[in-house]
């Protein structure tokens, strides 16, 4: 299943790419969801890479779809998380043990990538050399310009900020350092008018 | 950009440190500071060798934080254009000459958690300034540093006394070699690497780097490209509608300004895309010898960096 | 020299006003009758007397009025002001520049004592008189940027450069057009500047970058850019755009004159030298269209510039709503004459 094709944007907007093996001496997978097609897809091309590798999965929604097929593969670790604020301590100890020479690989959700991505950065590693593909959801991390927070899973536009309440629109403003996109109160000209909330892409 | 703003100075001190380097001090005429810098920069030195001026740069080695004077290295070429032959052989101590403002085009990733330095030669240079920058801050550096024998191993006796744990020599004449795989590896996350020396170490450096799996973004580095002496050729800049031509010893540049015409300069070493100059007719052959343009600029003849390329055929018509 | 400074306020009463002097010392950025994006860089090396581009920081009556209203922004966010951790050198840098620049240019109000790293600075306006150590943070109430920006007009973006690029690792920013430093911060020249409708396509962006690479000690540069505010609200960030944003419906044919104002930013850029960075500080400058018009030329060409401003650039800039009405208080002013060219008063 090919990941969805987002139409072309704004600079900051993300674009994600296709994986793709690199020389290293280790490699570090990081997926949700559908992701795991793209991990299963590079390493039928390629058997050694797999044994190198330490893969953490959190299935979210496709449950056990790929679970078994991950498992076949024999990865050097493979870490199944039921969500992923819980692997967030596996991954930034995996990152705690790395050395130059690490490869990054980031399949999935944008959320997932983006926070992924903010981990590998934090812990020394440039996002240029990270990897991403972006599998499933099309569901985005936004930031409520207004109070700060992080409301998960958005995809109607406009939105109710999920903190302080206000509706927010959807802007393709991305930040690499949040892991999300800005929303911005949608009625501060005129109070009270909201219009219908559409799908994002649709 | 020309170049960037002068500073007339003296030479204050003098050190011959071995067969092939000469250590120059300066400080300024009016007693004022000199501006700070960040390590790796340059300054470019003019030096007037009768009618002949030439600006060579070279990297600053003193501590940027002291303002009282910079200090230079200049490693005799006897097969160059005459530069740092001018240098060894013609200036003296209390000689006035100009300079220009730092300028930093090798410049340290603040945000790396240690800074590996490979260097060759002469091009210990840059890291010098650099490791005094990151002593004041207690930065994390390694310095791994090849030369042909301890004789010629400028600085190495100061470095190894100033900072024992941080400093390998390794002497090409004793089959020293930099093990480089095993540098390379187990080196923490947030590393990067720094490499100033001669070509052949540099590309080894990086491609070993890139096979291990080290990014681009983390690793640097500088080559001290000094424009190469050839076939002396003509040239003919349209918009100031002169003729000038280019002497064997004398780089296209230099001829350039010369003739009275300026072009924009930075690094005058084939690297910052300063003087990148189009062509307008040409009928012959180009030397490129710059790290600017792309594989196909180089092949349209669209193009040409003259602080270091040259060019042989009948005719070459520039937009200057 | 003496300036008399105001005391106004920026928000709630809004007592805001230009003298007359400073009326005529406003920098009009049109210089002809339309206005499209320009790559319009030109070096930061002084200008006419009196005028905003004479002095490096230009300080004006509105001096210590701006600094209480910063003072202000940053007690309820302090999230305006920001500085990741390797940025710490070029805070330093800047905090010299503004103080060797400012004690040099306005002798009578700003002083600089320096013996080694033992220095002391005097703000008379601001009656601050603070004996530190240059480099040692634990010395000063604030970080370096902090500190001195705290004192100085205008936004400030402190730019690291990186791979052929700049990146937005540091910043000072409370009186913004409508852009926020928290979002923003660490990404790169590129990518702050994503919503500007038209100009990435227009290549503007490919060749300012190349230009402020090669940007050097010593030889600054400057531009000017523009948009339109209701009142003489400095903090029209994104922050409180729930706030303020309805202000733009309080407009009305009677009070236009008043409440509608041209914003024009003055942009400077100076490398920064310890740090090879770039400071990029942001001043910006308000005027109200009824002392606009006071000036005839400056009258006659903003209506055409406004009547002609291409509707994604002034849906942009905020105020297409309000266009209609602007058009209609400023037509009276044009008498469809031709204006001469230049940005300076006849």
């Amino acid at each position: 299943m090919v990941g969805f094709k987002f139409p072309e944007s704004i600079k900051s907007r993300p674009v994600y790419g296709t994986l793709f093996v690199k020389p290293g001496v280790d490699h570090l997978i990081i997926a949700d969801g559908e992701g795991a097609e793209a991990i299963i897809r590079l390493a039928k091309l390629n058997n050694q890479w797999i044994e190198k590798s330490h893969i953490i999965y959190i299935p979210k929604h496709t449950k056990t779809t790929f679970v078994d097929q991950l498992k076949e593969l024999m990865p050097g670790q493979l870490y199944l998380g039921p969500s992923y604020p819980a692997s967030v301590s596996r991954i930034r100890q995996a990152l705690n043990n790395a050395k130059m020479g690490l490869q990054v690989y980031l399949a999935g959700t944008e959320g997932l990538i983006g926070q992924a991505q903010n981990e590998c950065m934090s812990s020394g590693v440039p996002h240029t050399a990270i990897q991403t593909e972006h599998c499933g959801s099309i569901a985005r991390r936004m930031q409520c310009v207004h109070c700060k927070g992080i409301t998960e899973d958005v995809i109607m536009d406009p939105f109710i900020c999920k903190h302080c309440g206000l509706s927010l629109f959807i802007r393709d403003h991305y930040s690499r350092r949040l892991a999300a996109f800005q929303g911005v109160c949608i009625d501060a000209e005129d109070p009270g008018n909201i219009p219908e909330a559409v799908e994002l892409y649709k | 950009m020309i170049g960037s703003t002068k500073i007339n100075v003296i030479v204050s001190q003098i050190k011959v440190l071995n067969d092939l380097v000469t250590c120059f001090e300066f400080k300024t005429t009016n007693g004022d500071l000199l501006p700070t810098f960040s390590g790796g920069a340059h300054t470019i030195v003019e030096m007037q060798d009768g009618v002949v001026l030439r600006l060579n740069p070279y990297s600053i080695m003193s501590d940027p934080f002291d303002q009282t004077r910079y200090t230079i290295s200049v490693r005799r070429d006897d097969q160059g254009r005459g530069g740092s032959l001018f240098m060894h052989t013609k200036v003296k101590v209390g000689d006035e000459m100009v300079i220009s403002y730092p300028v930093n085009l090798f410049s340290l990733d603040l945000r790396a958690r240690k800074h590996l330095f490979i260097a060759g030669g002469i091009g210990i240079t840059p890291f010098l300034a650099q490791i005094k920058q990151l002593e004041r801050s207690n930065g994390y550096w390694e310095l791994h540093y090849s030369t042909r024998r301890p004789a010629l191993g400028t600085f190495v006796e100061e470095l190894l006394e100033k900072y024992p744990h941080k400093v390998s020599p390794y002497y090409d004449e004793a089959d020293q070699r930099i093990e480089l795989t095993s540098l390379l590896s187990g080196q923490p996350l947030g590393t990067h690497i720094y490499i100033c020396g001669p070509k052949g170490m540099i590309d080894w450096v990086r491609q070993e780097a890139t096979d291990f799996g080290w990014p681009d973004e983390a690793i640097h580095f500088e080559e001290f490209l000094a424009p190469i002496p050839g076939k002396p050729f003509q040239a003919k800049l349209e918009i100031s509608d002169k003729v000038i031509n280019v002497g064997e010893l004398q780089s296209l540049l230099e001829a350039v300004e010369l003739a009275g015409v300026k072009a924009p300069y930075l690094c005058r070493g084939g690297a910052c895309g300063q003087c990148e100059t189009s062509v307008i007719e040409y009928d012959g052959k180009f030397i490129h010898r710059d790290h600017w343009l792309t594989d196909d600029e180089k092949a349209s003849g669209l193009k040409i960096m003259p602080c270091v390329s040259r060019f042989e055929g009948k005719k070459l018509v520039l937009d200057r | 020299m003496t300036i008399q400074f105001n005391d106004e306020s920026f928000r709630g009463d809004y007592t805001f006003t230009n003298s007359d002097h400073a009326i005529k010392r406003f920098p009009f950025p049109f210089h002809e009758d339309s206005y499209m994006y320009a790559v319009n860089m030109e070096q930061h090396q002084g200008g006419p007397t009196g005028s905003i581009y004479e002095k490096r920081f230009d300080v004006d009556e509105h001096y210590v009025s701006e600094m209480y209203d910063r003072k202000l922004v940053l007690a309820e966010d302090p999230l305006r002001c920001q500085s990741l951790p390797h940025m710490v050198m070029a805070g330093w840098d800047l905090l010299e520049l503004i103080m060797v620049s400012k004690s040099e240019d306005y002798p009578d109000l700003f002083e600089l004592h320096r013996d080694g790293t033992n220095w002391r600075w005097v703000n008379k306006p601001l009656s601050i008189d603070q004996s530190f150590i240059f480099l040692d943070e634990t010395s000063l109430p604030y970080g370096p940027m902090e500190y001195i920006t705290r004192q100085t007009q205008g936004d400030f973006c402190i730019l690291d450069q990186r791979n052929d690029n700049l990146w937005m690792d540091a910043g000072m920013v409370t009186t913004q057009a409508d852009w926020s430093l928290d979002f923003d911060i660490g990404m790169n020249f590129f990518e702050w500047h994503a919503p500007v409708p038209k100009a990435h396509e227009m290549g503007i962006f490919v060749r300012a970058l190349k230009f402020l690479l090669s940007i050097q000690q010593g030889t600054p540069a400057r531009r000017l850019n523009w948009t339109m505010t209701v009142n003489p609200l400095l903090d029209t960030s994104p922050e409180n755009y729930h706030k303020w944003g309805v202000q733009k419906r309080t407009l009305t044919p009677e009070n236009i004159g008043q409440k509608q104002y041209l914003r024009v930013e003055l942009q400077t850029f100076f490398r920064l030298p310890r740090s090879n960075a770039l400071v990029f500080p942001i001043r910006c400058y308000l005027i109200n269209l009824e002392d606009l018009v006071s000036v005839p030329k400056w009258a006659r060409r903003l209506h055409r510039v406004i009547r002609d401003l291409p509707i994604e650039l002034a849906t942009y800039k905020g105020f297409i709503d309000n266009r209609p009405m602007i058009l209609d208080y400023l037509a009276p002013f044009d008498d469809g004459q031709p204006t001469s060219d230049g940005v300076w008063p006849d």
